[in-house]
């Protein structure tokens, strides 16, 4: 007898039900139980970079004509606009090459070690994941050009995310919006810590905030570079409060990302020279011969357990872990 | 009921014309586009069918197309996968227990079950997110969201208009 039809959609209600759970439940975002899921998610990326490109081309040829059309319409007034920032902006050059100057004698003089430029490849976004459950962003660069999982992300004007997935010509970055987002940042003015926790709305929380001197609304956010994921010092935002405490307004909000950089930063061993935090060659690490005062003894009673040789100190060989003694170069 | 032409039920009109045309409507809305300061907004566009599917009959392959649906969604936006599955079969679900008591009903009863259709999938949705995350989503982001998508009503009552008088077995 053919069951009803009804019986057999409440059977295939369970069977997708549980499909979904087990799927669900496998691909922990991190964590992956099935590791088939992260290749999917790479093919996928890379089908969609290129078609979502195509969707969305007509709308920014619309949006660059709009732009030059304001532009030419706005031609006067942004012309008066930068001859004041000009004027202003060579009293801050002077000010700038002054002060270059001394901190090059100041660092010169106490021997600190400047960071090195890291090398960062350009890219355009094509996919905006943007609701209170997923901020990520498609980029148009992948493995080819060097980018790894864990890359930081900037836009012209701060800190947007980091890489979480890498296809060879797509990535997917994480923003700190994301509800997912965790990064170690710091306040300019006080030097507190905190850890910036996307909860998928624009401003995310300062949470741990650690310090004895409260924030102040405008306080300039930079990230703190703990961990070794992200570079000390890159600009986040400035503080603000809300009524379920401290956030954070991102200075990559005051400009649509359409273009991104992305910074092929692995850890702190890249900011060192090649070889510079290898182990030393020390000496091995041996028995002392046991002493003469110790042997007569033991010879006498051998029941009496002979005391333990003592190593030298200078024969100890301290090890201090490459990771750890690249923290403690953190600029 | 208005009086619109009832169609044939044909799985590739009923089923996989709108599946295929929420996929569109998730990618082109899924473009990185803002003037402005505005930004477009970004409703589920699979919990449209995930309530006119199970209004208009019940059905095997709707589920399937539903998980699909949903693996597609998760899979452009970096969700962990099985999130917005689970949340359009739990609407698909619900709404299919309500079913009897939804045949035939007015376009605004029907809005209001759909409204709490959404409440429901963005419910089940914020609270995995908050499971697996250890944070709790931004609740005016959810509810724009859920607002968005309960605009998206009146698609979901055409294609009721469309099919629900096709298979007189289950009317």
């Amino acid at each position: 007898m053919k069951p009803p039809l009804a019986w057999l959609a409440v059977a295939a209600l369970a069977v997708a039900l549980i499909a979904a759970i087990a799927i669900f439940v496998a691909d922990r975002r991190g964590a992956p139980l099935f590791p088939a899921a992260s290749e999917v998610r790479e093919k996928f990326d890379s089908v969609m970079g290129p078609v979502e490109g195509v969707v969305s081309a007509p709308a920014h040829w619309a949006r660059e004509g709009v732009n030059a059309a304001s532009a030419y319409v706005m031609a006067g007034s942004q012309n008066r606009k930068l001859k004041a920032e000009l004027a202003e902006t060579r009293f801050y050059g002077d000010q700038l090459n002054s002060l270059r100057d001394e901190n090059a004698r100041l660092r010169a003089l106490l021997g600190v070690r400047t960071d090195p430029p890291l090398p960062m490849v350009g890219a355009r976004t094509v996919v905006d994941a943007r609701g209170p459950l997923s901020n990520t962003r498609l980029a148009d660069v992948g493995a080819d050009q060097g980018v790894m999982e864990g890359n930081p992300v900037l836009s012209e004007h701060g800190l947007v995310g980091r890489v979480i997935g890498v296809a060879p010509s797509m990535s997917r970055i994480l923003l700190l919006t994301d509800v997912d987002s965790r990064v170690p940042v710091l306040l300019a003015r006080t030097n507190a810590r905190a850890i910036l926790t996307g909860d998928g709305g624009p401003s995310p929380k300062l949470a741990y905030l650690r310090t004895h001197d409260a924030p102040q609304v405008g306080d300039r956010v930079l990230t703190s570079g703990d961990g070794g994921v992200i570079p000390r010092g890159l600009p986040v935002g400035t503080v603000v409060q809300s009524l379920e405490g401290w956030r954070v307004a991102l200075d990559c909000d005051s400009a649509p990302i359409d273009f991104v950089r992305i910074l092929l930063f692995r850890d702190f061993s890249q900011l060192l020279a090649p070889g510079a935090i290898a182990p030393k060659t020390l000496p091995p690490l041996s028995t002392a011969p046991p002493s003469p005062a110790a042997q007569a003894p033991a010879a006498q009673t051998p029941a009496v357990k002979a005391p333990v040789a003592k190593i030298p100190k200078a024969e100890v060989p301290v090890t201090q872990s490459a990771p750890a003694r690249a923290a403690s170069s953190d600029p | 009921m208005a009086a619109g032409a009832v169609q044939p039920l044909n799985p590739l009109r009923w089923l996989a014309l709108p599946a295929l045309a929420c996929a569109g409507g998730a990618l082109i809305f899924a473009a990185p586009l803002e003037a402005l300061g505005l930004r477009l907004p970004e409703p589920i566009f699979a919990l449209v069918p995930a309530f006119a599917w199970a209004i208009i009959r019940p059905s095997i392959l709707a589920p399937f197309v539903l998980l699909v649906l949903g693996l597609f969604q998760d899979l452009l936006w970096g969700n962990p996968l099985g999130l917005w599955p689970l949340a359009l079969l739990a609407a698909y679900g619900l709404t299919s227990l309500a079913r009897p008591a939804l045949s035939g009903q007015s376009f605004w009863t029907l809005w209001a079950w759909y409204l709490a259709a959404v409440t429901a999938a963005f419910a089940l949705a914020a609270g995995l997110t908050w499971l697996m995350a250890g944070e709790a989503p931004d609740l005016l982001g959810l509810s724009l969201q859920g607002g968005v998508t309960s605009l998206l009503f009146p698609l979901a009552w055409r294609l009721i208009d469309a099919f629900e008088d096709a298979d007189i077995r289950f009317k």
